[in-house]
């Protein structure tokens, strides 16, 4: 499974001029005054939708049902949408990749409008929306982090110095832990980034491959500190979603690196899904799979720092969910620390003999720390892994805050206003 | 989450069940509420399960949800939006004042009139349609025309609410008396006159709710600005249901210049016989249609000059199109506004006091409003390479109503004498050879997913539904 973060992308949302009759019930019914008219055309402001869906339902042509993966600088201007007869196409590839989008990154974004339009679609119920509460803002006190300065048009050079199997050896899940060494390049990152690996060769219509995006499981100083390196977590992609067999493109070639070998970078991405530096923080950490990169960049970053002195009792408690123990990446390494340093908590579906725990499930066992937690302004929180966790993790946290007599509008509100509740999934 | 309550006789979001007054008065209406659907409601529909719409609360999530339900199963209910209780009114002379939770007395005979007027004309396009349901060009299209119908019944219900609770034994007695006027009855007609014309087709019915629903959204935009707080939050949930109305009429008439544009390059020919002999609506027949429809609801915002008009603005019952929207004094004291008049066989604009003109705002906002809207049909001509346009006719053609009622002006807004006129008549509003062509097309077409020749089938289905879905259960 590649692991993918976005890089400053939109799934923008936008209206059909030639199904929209100008009815006006969007415009009535958005909750957050999203949406706006001029004699020609109703538009809705990038940057005010929320992807809330509540106008979806009540609009009575589906005109207002369309979506666009947009890199954010270039999203559609009300202005522009204004004089609109038609709706644009969807950017191609090409486009795409020059305003330093890569098509991994494009299928993230993409993902959410679609389930929740289908959520929405299906509800006979209202719908939770989990989305909606993913902050696009850092916390407060993240460092500022560099983005593309190597675009896929301009990408660096990287050496590998390392490639380790961080899962036990022989299992379909292989997960590999790959240090890739810059030399003099610059190529700063902090915990939560990504970059991407543009892999050699052409694809089947002989164009050439796009970047695959990797969050980076190493701390801002490097896998082997004060050197200019980074770490991936890469899962070897052995069969598709429907469980086909299939060999990823990317995945594949850079779990078969060897060191002194020589790859292709573009990046660093990603601004919002970062750690926060007040050391009084709580980090409340979710993930599955490969989604454990940035969980380990996180973690290592503050182990480093309680070892220098520099920290300040800030929480940290981490939610891991597998398969099976053996296919959990730096299950050893995780048992090594410190019980006082790290709150850990595993969740394997698939162990003979016991009954299919997910993150959620553990999560609302543990539901006092939690609730505690949510009380408390310092605290956030990180989900990554696979798209099906985001919802049942979020209704997690809402069910936790409503059980402790909180409430969740409020609280949810806040963690996404304030960049303290950030969801990447894939 | 403002939820409707379902387990009530009448669904509602008004705490009926403590107003055990107002309760009874309701549920002794209800009765003949139901004997006039039987009645004069969609004809022959009793057993179907149609795919509907229902709200169950007045929030986004609550009130577009969908099943089968039989009609006479449907819970017509009484769903305000809402209030904010430091809303104030913010037009006329009582700007600045809180808004009212009870009619005033002076102001009471208005109101009663705007909501009887507004109540009238929800049950009698029911009634215009009551036969169409016979001659459906798709199962989709039938799905469409029940759910207008039984929001055009809920409308009816919202009205008479507030008619009974508000206005006491007045009110009871307009409520009864509006299941008592028929659509087109010679003897107890509905007020207004649009709303008397016979909707004899499919084509006629895609225009009305074009043009006709069109008017019901500025006339429920302006009430939703009343100072009668229950008005303005009753009508603007009405309006989100108006919506789909008018996209029935908007994407009915689109296409049916779609396939008749198909049709046209298929065969080659502009020529109006041949187009009809393929069983396509000619496009000169669709503009007549339009004429018709556009002058008669235009009417429909009454005189251009009107002191009722003005007393309604005034006194806070009735404000402007988007009022809040208007960066005027929203008083309009001492302002003017241009409206037309013959003057030595020539029309001219005059100006008159602002206050005065209100009926002639709103018909001119919803002038602009349907224009775009013909424009978006032009496009689809222009798409298939068809160089003909379709026109709204001139503001003057075919008025009944106010200072150019009876004046004789061809759709370009030239006067013509009454010779002129009865020689071109059938070139400009649909003639009794036009009806009987299109009702000669009207047969019905209800396998899913299959759309009678003169129809293109729409973009997509409702509710994100497949196009071939099944819309209409017939029992």
């Amino acid at each position: 499974m590649d692991m993918v973060v976005e890089a400053g992308i939109i799934k923008q949302h936008l209206i059909d001029p030639e199904i929209c009759i100008r009815c006006n019930t969007c415009e009535a019914t958005c909750p957050v005054n999203a949406i706006t008219h001029d004699d020609n055309n109703y538009v809705v402001r990038a940057d005010v939708c929320n992807g809330c869906m509540a106008c979806i339902s009540p609009c009575p042509t589906g005109s207002i049902d369309n979506w666009r993966t947009m890199p954010l600088v270039r999203a559609y201007t009300i202005e522009e949408q204004l004089t609109w007869e038609e709706l644009p196409a969807e950017l191609s590839p090409e486009e795409l990749e020059a305003a330093g989008v890569s098509g991994a990154s494009a299928e993230a974004a993409e993902a959410p409008a679609q389930t929740q339009a289908q959520a929405a679609a299906e509800a006979t119920e209202p719908v939770f929306n989990s989305a909606q509460y993913g902050a696009s803002v850092p916390p407060w006190s993240a460092a500022h982090a560099y983005t593309n300065l190597f675009p896929p048009k301009t990408p660096t050079t990287a050496t590998v110095v390392g490639n380790f199997n961080c899962t036990e050896a022989g299992f379909d899940s292989e997960t590999h832990h790959i240090v890739l060494d810059f030399g003099v390049v610059p190529f700063p990152v902090l915990e939560g980034q990504s970059i991407g690996i543009v892999p050699p060769g052409v694809d089947a219509i002989g164009k050439r491959h796009h970047a695959r995006q990797y969050s980076v499981a190493s701390p801002r100083n490097g896998e082997r500190p004060g050197y200019n390196n980074v770490s991936l977590t890469v899962k070897r992609v052995t069969e598709d979603h429907e469980g086909d067999p299939v060999r990823g493109v990317c995945s594949n070639y850079v779990c078969d690196l060897k060191v002194g070998d020589t790859v292709q970078v573009v990046g660093p991405f990603g601004s919002s899904f970062l750690m926060p530096n007040h050391p009084k923080s709580h980090i409340v950490m979710i993930c599955t799979g490969t989604g454990s990169a940035p969980m380990r960049a996180m973690t290592e970053w503050r182990r480093r720092l309680r070892k220098s002195g520099k920290f300040e009792g800030g929480k940290l408690m981490l939610f891991f969910g597998a398969r099976t123990q053996q296919e959990l990446p730096y299950f050893g390494p995780l048992q090594s620390l410190p019980k006082d340093f790290i709150d850990i908590n595993f969740a394997f579906s698939r162990t003979a003999g016991q009954p299919k725990r997910y993150v959620q499930d553990l999560m609302r066992e543990r539901a006092a720390d939690l609730a505690a937690l949510l009380k408390d302004g310092a605290s956030h929180f990180y989900v990554c892994g696979l798209k099906s966790m985001e919802e049942g993790v979020v209704l997690a946290l809402c069910d936790v805050a409503k059980e402790a007599g909180l409430d969740w509008d409020t609280v949810g509100a806040a963690l996404k206003r304030e960049g303290r509740l950030h969801l990447e999934t894939y | 989450m403002s939820t409707i309550n379902y387990s009530e006789k009448i669904p509602n979001n008004v705490n009926l069940g403590e107003d055990r007054t107002l309760q009874r008065a309701l549920e002794g209406w209800q009765p003949n509420f139901i004997n006039w659907w039987d009645d004069v409601g969609p004809e022959g529909s009793t057993n179907h399960d149609v795919y509907l719409r229902t709200a169950v609360s007045v929030d986004p999530q609550g009130w577009a949800q969908f099943g089968h339900v039989k009609m006479r199963d449907y819970r017509w209910g009484i769903f305000l939006n809402p209030g904010d209780a430091n809303r104030e009114v913010h037009f006329g002379d009582h700007k600045g004042e809180k808004v009212w939770q009870d009619v005033p007395g002076e102001h009471r005979a208005n109101l009663r009139r705007i909501i009887v007027t507004q109540g009238d004309t929800e049950p009698a396009s029911v009634e215009q349609q009551r036969h169409l349901g016979l001659t459906a060009p798709s199962m989709y299209d039938l799905r469409n025309l029940f759910q207008i119908n039984v929001e055009e019944g809920r409308h009816l219900w919202a009205m008479v609410y507030l008619l009974q609770k508000h206005f006491g034994r007045d009110g009871r007695e307009e409520a009864d008396a509006l299941l008592q006027r028929t659509s087109g009855d010679a003897n107890n007609p509905r007020i207004l006159g649009a709303f008397n014309e016979k909707t004899p087709d499919w084509l006629a019915f895609f225009m009305f709710t074009y043009f006709t629903d069109r008017d019901g959204k500025f006339q429920l935009a302006a009430l939703a600005e009343s100072a009668f707080d229950p008005l303005a939050r009753t009508t603007k949930f009405m309006l989100t249901e108006e919506a789909h109305h008018m996209f029935v009429g908007e994407s009915g008439v689109s296409r049916v210049i779609a396939r008749t544009a198909q049709v046209m390059n298929e065969l080659k020919t502009d020529d109006a016989q041949k187009i009809r002999a393929a069983g396509c609506i000619d496009l000169g027949t669709i503009q007549r249609y339009l004429n018709f429809h556009y002058s008669v609801t235009i009417d429909l915002f009454g005189a251009d000059q009107s002191s009722n008009a003005a007393i309604f603005y005034s006194s806070g019952l009735k404000g402007r199109y988007e009022e809040g929207k208007r960066d005027d004094d929203h008083v309009l004291k001492g302002q003017t506004y241009k409206v037309l008049e013959v003057r030595d066989g020539q029309l001219v604009e005059k100006d008159v006091p602002m206050l005065n003109a209100l009926n002639e705002v709103l018909r001119d906002d919803f002038i602009k409003d349907s224009v775009s809207g013909v424009g978006r049909w032009n496009k689809v001509l222009e798409k298939a390479g068809i160089p003909t346009r379709l026109v709204v006719p001139h503001k003057a053609f075919n008025r009944q109503i106010g200072a150019l009622a009876g004046i004789k002006m061809s759709p370009e807004g030239r006067v013509v004498s009454e010779v002129e006129w009865a020689a071109k008549r059938d070139e400009w509003l649909p003639s009794s050879e036009d009806f009987a062509f299109v009702a000669s097309l009207m047969g019905r077409v209800i396998e899913p997913g299959k759309f009678a020749g003169w129809i293109a089938p729409p973009v997509m289905g409702i509710n994100r539904q497949p196009v071939d879905f099944e819309y209409v259960r017939f029992g």
